[in-house]
């Protein structure tokens, strides 16, 4: 019989994967578990030291006669003796599966003793975890993937394909419209769409044609395949109209498409005419954009800095609300019918709840140049925001500090951006003619993940998570390279804002009490809302 | 017959041509008179023509009606409008419509005009921004009606734990066995035999792969249905094992009191439900009665709860020295009392309560019966806690006496010891105060124990010590009674007097029994300073400089009040005592701003003992700075027979602290420089207390200190996506909501700007805003 000191070697819990070690032991919770099993752990206070002492006094106990219950008892020394009877027996019985298994079980599992009392350093083990973990994702932050050059112009405009993650449209400032496939990181197809600009494009939601709007006053429909050996590249349909339309949008489920230019038109793909035009005020729309959930829904924004919400089905514009200045497009999240984010001269993106238009849920603020395009990720927790000084950004949907940017050395003012659907990677588009590829997450592994891989990734995500706080982590989770036009930009405009702050400041503290209103961050860029 | 039908008639008589008619003639004498003065120049063509007119009028041989002549009233007669000028009235319709009454053939305009009365005046259409600024608010509202069904979902995906997208399910497109066995034949000799074997077995071999019974089966239950009574079945198991965890973690509790109330509340219970009986079934009500009474009645029959009993008569025995045996005892006859009680009527419950008594008497020792009659009745709480305060003011009187002497020991010292001398004398005057209220209990408890004195000869050390203790108090008591007994007078003037003995104790019971708390309180401070009135000079001494109006022939009373009013405000005033030791004769000079300062200090904390709340902060903080010994034990360790070593590491004592000398200062040297550059200096947003965040760090959620289920758990990503899957946006259907049948297009196809009713009143609405 095992001596004292087997209670020590040979812990009563063993970390085996069997069903009934684990029902065997349920008395015994770790704290982990406790934490989670009470979620709101700030209501209980835990006893667990004193439970795991308990649990754990037994097994010192020097008199307690260590007889294994079960065959998840069998650990340490007796674990030899148990391997050496299981093979005696296999060569009597061979073909005993049960036997077997029961045989990889002991061999697999660790033994382990969970009380806390033995462990004093798991917290600080954590958080060199941590620091490691967050290191080597800095260290591994590689996101540029590709670059698709072959337009001979600024790419102006991006689409994705509904059903094909590999295939990207993108039109570009001189009228070409070319079809791009991600995986052999080449263009398959090139159009020579418009006159001038093409100005806005968008997949059917079926994915069998895309239409495209430019310059020359035309809406035309293609086909999302190329024509057969020999035959021209013709539009399906195209429509003359009498304005330059500058932005499209197609209906998510039905055969509608929505142009934008002087007015907002709904058209019905086998008409000619527009089914209902729309308008509120006489100015220039530059983008409009379908609610992908509530169908029926479209936001415009226009040059006389205001955004518009209309809808379809009642035929009217619903409310507008006038920022500060004007805003470049909007985009609605996938997953939240009633949010939607906007892309602004003013640097900022504002995310707003299109039922309470008086205040912005969030105000994003980190580019230092107007934004000229936002997409969702499908996932509806972050998007991407491309911008004039020459990177994109991603932001957190609830955050309003971003937690990346990307840029290049070549890559100029950023026009347009677009998460791909499978929220993996983002493509954008720039004046110096090239389509880049991104790693959404700039240091997550390509390819296939082993499952051990996997729960690497998973914890260390956590403590990251768990540790963000702590100045040293935070330091380096936060650090990013800059180009220098940025770098020097941002610190510019913190001196201005501090400035305008402090100028506020002073104006509150050196006139009558309650003279000055403080109007919050999110609401000083609201001039009006408009019903 | 107004002015034209003379002049008609004049020209007639004046012209040659008798052509006349026979009515005319008929009016001639009558307005002969007033034509004389008539032109007749153009009169003459006017004339014939009216003649030519009333010819050709006649010559068409019906009757045709005369139009009626009319004379105009008022004074300005315009061509254009009726106006009623003259009469300075504004012209209503009903007038006009007065004289039309009489006439029926009018009947159709009159109808007409009442209509037009009826009907408002419609007003002026809103202009095209209005409306269209009360469209678009209506189309806004629906359509903020419409998206807040979303709201919960989206909730619930903010907080999820865990998102995986992509969100809709997709079926597993995994072919029925039956389609994969169809293309398949037996080859090798086994399967041949196989298929042989289950053929003679009649089993099934091809398409549906199911016997009969298992078709059967199938038919009796669908999936759907299975999975209904399977969940019902799983719910009823849940409920019963909920329900069997509450009666066990019920049944463990082991709180007297929790089951005492939980009797008391089954019993409440019994009674309102039999209280409804009696209401709605007077028979059942009848028969619950009787059962109770049965019960009574083998209660009464049975010794049970009697002191015939085994435990009872050890009890009996012990009961003499052991306190909590005789409260048992007083229990169990109370209980006894409680069950055998009837449950009717007044009269007869008071006779019987006698009767009880002195069966009680008879059974129950002595020293057990005294001690209940002296508390009235027999609550047993009232008992033990006069039994329990006996006790303790037995073991607490000496304690209470000693530290009014160390206090004044130390504060005769008064050197470098100050700071802690002051301290201690704050804590133990509030020692004082508890003791004090002890001894006001014990005085109270004590006295009617000693006006039994006859009763108990035989009775233990505990009492008689209590007697002496009352002897002292009973001068005190007896003057408090008189108090009681004739209102207004002062305490002071009965006190001299001696108390009249023939007061019953029924009528001392009383008294004391209505006393508030402070009236208590105050005995016991009386009581109180006699005893200290021999160590506490310079203390009095204080007092009486600060009375103002300290008459010599009242100073004790005086004196009372002033120590009444301080031990209340002990917290906030700085006692006299306090003042003395603490502050040194130099702040003498600044002593009337100081007081000030206090004064206001003391308004503004009326109530906070800050003060003592700092001692106690300051004495904790200094304990928690003390070095303390290391354990290094680990389990197992050390444990072998032989001479164990010793793991346990003395701390060397700390250099002195640095607020040692200071007693307002707590000084931190915790804090280290070069570990608060890695520690959070912040509180992160979503925590609201430190010590959320600190468990949260302190929880471990790596492998190496969970289990790997925990593990899995605590490092489960919130958005999970699968690579090269297509995440479409959110649906209706896929949260379970329905989606609108019609398309967005057929709606606008439809007619887009068409106004219904409800609009409408919501338009209305709007335009009174």
């Amino acid at each position: 019989p095992p001596g004292p000191t087997r209670g020590l070697l040979c812990p009563r819990r063993v970390n085996s994967s069997t069903e009934g070690a684990r029902t065997g032991h349920s008395h015994y919770v770790t704290p982990a578990e406790s934490a989670m099993e009470g979620s709101d752990c700030t209501a209980k206070e835990p006893p667990l030291a004193n439970v795991c002492r308990q649990n754990y006094g037994a097994a010192q106990d020097p008199v307690e006669p260590a007889v294994p219950r079960s065959a998840s008892h069998v650990t340490g020394s007796s674990l030899g003796k148990a391997e050496v009877a299981c093979g005696r027996r296999w060569r009597k019985t061979a073909g005993n599966i049960k036997c077997e298994l029961l045989r990889r079980i002991i061999l697999i599992s660790v033994p382990r003793n969970y009380d806390p009392a033995l462990h004093p350093f798991e917290v600080p083990r954590e958080y060199v975890r941590a620091l490691n973990a967050t290191k080597l994702e800095r260290v591994f932050a590689k996101p540029f993937l590709a670059s698709l050059d072959g337009h001979r112009d600024g790419v102006n405009c991006l689409a994705k394909h509904p059903k094909n993650l590999a295939t990207v449209l993108s039109g570009a400032c001189d009228g070409e419209v070319r079809i791009w496939n991600l995986t052999q990181r080449n263009c398959i197809r090139t159009i020579q769409a418009h006159e001038g600009f093409v100005r806005g494009i968008c997949t059917r939601f079926c994915g069998t044609s895309f239409f495209t709007v430019g310059d020359d006053k035309t809406v035309k429909q293609w086909k999302m395949d190329g024509p057969g050996y020999g035959d021209e590249e013709e539009p399906l349909h195209t429509i003359l109209g009498k304005t330059v339309y500058t932005g499209i949008d197609h209906h998510w489920k039905e055969a509608v498409f929505a142009t934008c230019g002087q007015q907002v038109d709904i058209w019905d793909e086998q008409r000619t005419n527009p089914i209902c035009s729309m308008t509120w005020g006489f100015d220039s729309i530059s983008s409009v954009k379908f609610n992908p959930i509530e169908t029926f829904l479209l936001g415009s924004c226009a040059s006389d800095r205001n955004i518009v919400l209309y809808d379809m089905r009642q035929a009217t514009p619903l409310k507008k609300v006038i920022l500060g200045m004007r805003t470049n497009t909007i985009c609605w999240n996938p997953m939240e019918a009633f949010i939607f984010t906007a892309a602004n001269e003013d640097y900022n993106l504002y995310t707003f709840d299109m039922r309470a238009l008086d205040t912005p849920v969030m105000v994003h603020m980190d580019h230092v140049s107007a934004v000229l395009d936002v997409d969702y990720s499908p996932t509806g927790k972050e998007f991407v925001s491309a911008s004039f000084d020459k990177s994109i950004r991603i932001f957190p949907v609830d955050k309003s500090r971003s937690r990346e940017v990307y840029h290049t050395k070549r890559m100029q003012h950023v026009i347009c951006v677009k998460w791909t659907s499978d929220s993996k990677y983002i493509m954008c588009g720039s004046d110096e003619m090239n389509i880049r590829l991104w790693k959404a997450n700039a240091s997550e592994k390509l390819g296939v993940l082993t499952s051990r891989e996997k729960a690497a990734k998973d914890y260390n995500q956590k403590l990251k998570e768990k540790f963000q706080h702590y100045p040293h982590i935070k330091r380096i989770a936060r650090h990013r390279h800059l180009p220098k036009s940025i770098y020097s930009q941002i610190q510019e405009q913190r001196i201005m804002k501090e400035a305008r702050r402090r100028k506020e400041v002073n104006r509150i503290k050196h006139s009558k009490p309650g003279s000055v209103p403080i109007v919050s961050e999110k609401k000083k860029h609201v001039v009006a809302v408009v019903k | 017959m107004g002015i034209l039908h003379s002049h008609f008639s004049v020209a007639s008589f004046n012209s040659l041509l008798a052509l006349s008619q026979q009515e005319e003639l008929a009016d001639l004498p009558k307005d002969y008179l007033l034509s004389e003065s008539e032109d007749e120049g153009d009169n003459d063509g006017e004339r014939k023509h009216q003649k030519l007119l009333e010819a050709i009028s006649s010559l068409d041989g019906k009757n045709r009606r005369k139009l009626a002549e009319r004379s105009e009233a008022s004074l300005k007669v315009s061509e254009f409008n009726v106006s009623s000028e003259g009469s300075g009235e504004k012209l209503v319709l009903a007038d006009l419509l007065e004289p039309v009454k009489t006439s029926s053939s009018l009947a159709t305009v009159k109808k007409q005009l009442s209509r037009v009365k009826s009907k408002k005046t419609v007003e002026l259409p809103l202009n095209k921004e209005e409306i269209e600024r009360i469209h678009r608010e209506v189309a806004f509202n629906k359509t903020a009606q419409v998206l807040s069904k979303w709201d919960p979902v989206v909730l619930k995906n903010r907080q999820a734990e865990q998102l995986v997208f992509p969100l809709e399910k997709e079926e597993p497109a995994i072919a029925p066995i039956e389609h994969v066995l169809s293309g398949w034949k037996a080859r090798t000799p086994l399967e041949q035999e196989i298929f042989n074997l289950l053929h003679k077995n009649k089993q099934p071999v091809a398409d549906p792969l199911l016997t009969p019974v298992e078709k059967a089966s199938l038919r009796a239950m669908s999936l759907e249905e299975a999975k209904m009574r399977r969940g019902e079945l799983q719910r009823a198991r849940a409920l019963q094992s909920y329900y069997e965890a509450k009666a066990r973690r019920e049944k463990k509790i082991k709180s007297k009191k929790y089951h005492k109330v939980v009797k008391k509340g089954k019993a409440k219970k019994a009674l309102k439900e039999f209280e409804q009986l009696r209401k709605v079934n007077p028979a059942a009500a009848l028969e619950e009665l009787e059962k109770i009474e049965k019960a009574r009645m083998m209660e009464r029959m049975s010794l049970k709860h009697q002191n015939s009993g085994k435990w009872a008569k050890s009890k009996a025995i012990m009961a003499k020295y052991d306190l909590e045996a005789r409260q048992a005892m007083q229990e169990q006859l109370s209980k006894n009392k409680e069950l055998t009680q009837k449950l009717q009527v007044a009269s007869e419950s008071e006779e019987e309560e006698g009767g009880t008594e002195d069966v009680e008497e008879l059974l129950v020792p002595d020293v057990v019966n005294e001690v209940q009659m002296n508390a009235d009745g027999p609550n047993p709480w009232m008992l033990r806690s006069c039994t329990s305060d006996t006790k303790e003011a037995a073991t607490q009187e000496d304690p209470e006496q000693l530290p009014e002497l160390e206090a004044h020991g130390v504060s005769e010292s008064e050197g470098e010891e100050r700071p802690v001398a002051e301290e201690e004398i704050l804590l133990r005057e509030f020692e004082e105060r508890r003791s004090l209220r002890k001894i006001s209990e014990l005085s109270q408890d004590a006295e009617p124990a000693g006006s039994q004195e006859t009763k108990d000869s035989g009775s233990q050390e505990v009492l008689s010590e209590l007697r002496v203790l009352s002897q002292k108090l009973k001068e005190n008591h007896q003057s408090r009674k008189q108090k009681a007994s004739s209102e207004g007078t002062i305490p002071q003037v009965q006190r001299e007097e001696p108390a009249p003995e023939e007061e019953e104790p029924l009528l001392l019971q009383r008294p004391e029994r209505v006393q508030t708390l402070e009236e208590l309180e105050e005995l016991g401070k009386e009581e109180c300073f006699q005893n200290k009135e021999l160590p506490r000079p310079v203390l009095e001494g204080q007092q009486s400089e600060r009375t103002p109006n300290n008459r010599p022939d009242a100073p004790k009373e005086k004196k009372k009040k002033e120590q009444m009013i301080d031990l209340q405000n002990l917290l906030t005033t700085q006692s006299p005592s306090v003042k003395s030791l603490a502050v040194p004769t130099v702040e003498e000079l600044e002593d009337e701003e100081e007081r000030n300062h206090r004064q206001m200090i003391k308004e503004a904390f009326a109530g906070d003992d800050v003060i003592r709340d700092f001692l106690k902060e300051k004495r904790e903080a200094v304990e928690a700075s003390k070095p303390k010994d290391v354990d290094l034990t680990l389990p197992g360790w050390g444990e072998a027979p032989g001479s164990p070593p010793s793991f346990l590491i003395k701390a060397p004592e700390g250099p002195p602290r640095k607020d040692k000398n200071l007693p307002n200062v707590i000084i931190n040297e915790k804090r280290n420089i070069h570990a608060a550059a890695h520690q959070v200096r912040v509180l992160p947003y979503p925590f609201t207390h430190h010590w959320q965040f600190e468990r949260t760090i302190q929880t471990p959620i790596g492998s190496t200190w969970n289990t790997q289920r925990a593990f899995q758990k605590l490092t489960t990503p919130k958005v999970v996506t699968k690579p090269g899957h297509i995440i479409n946006p959110i649906k209706a259907e896929d949260v379970g909501y329905r989606s609108s049948s019609r398309s967005d297009l057929s709606v606008i196809q439809r007619n887009p700007k068409r106004i219904t009713t409800r609009h409408k009143k919501q338009l209305k609405k709007c335009s009174v805003d």
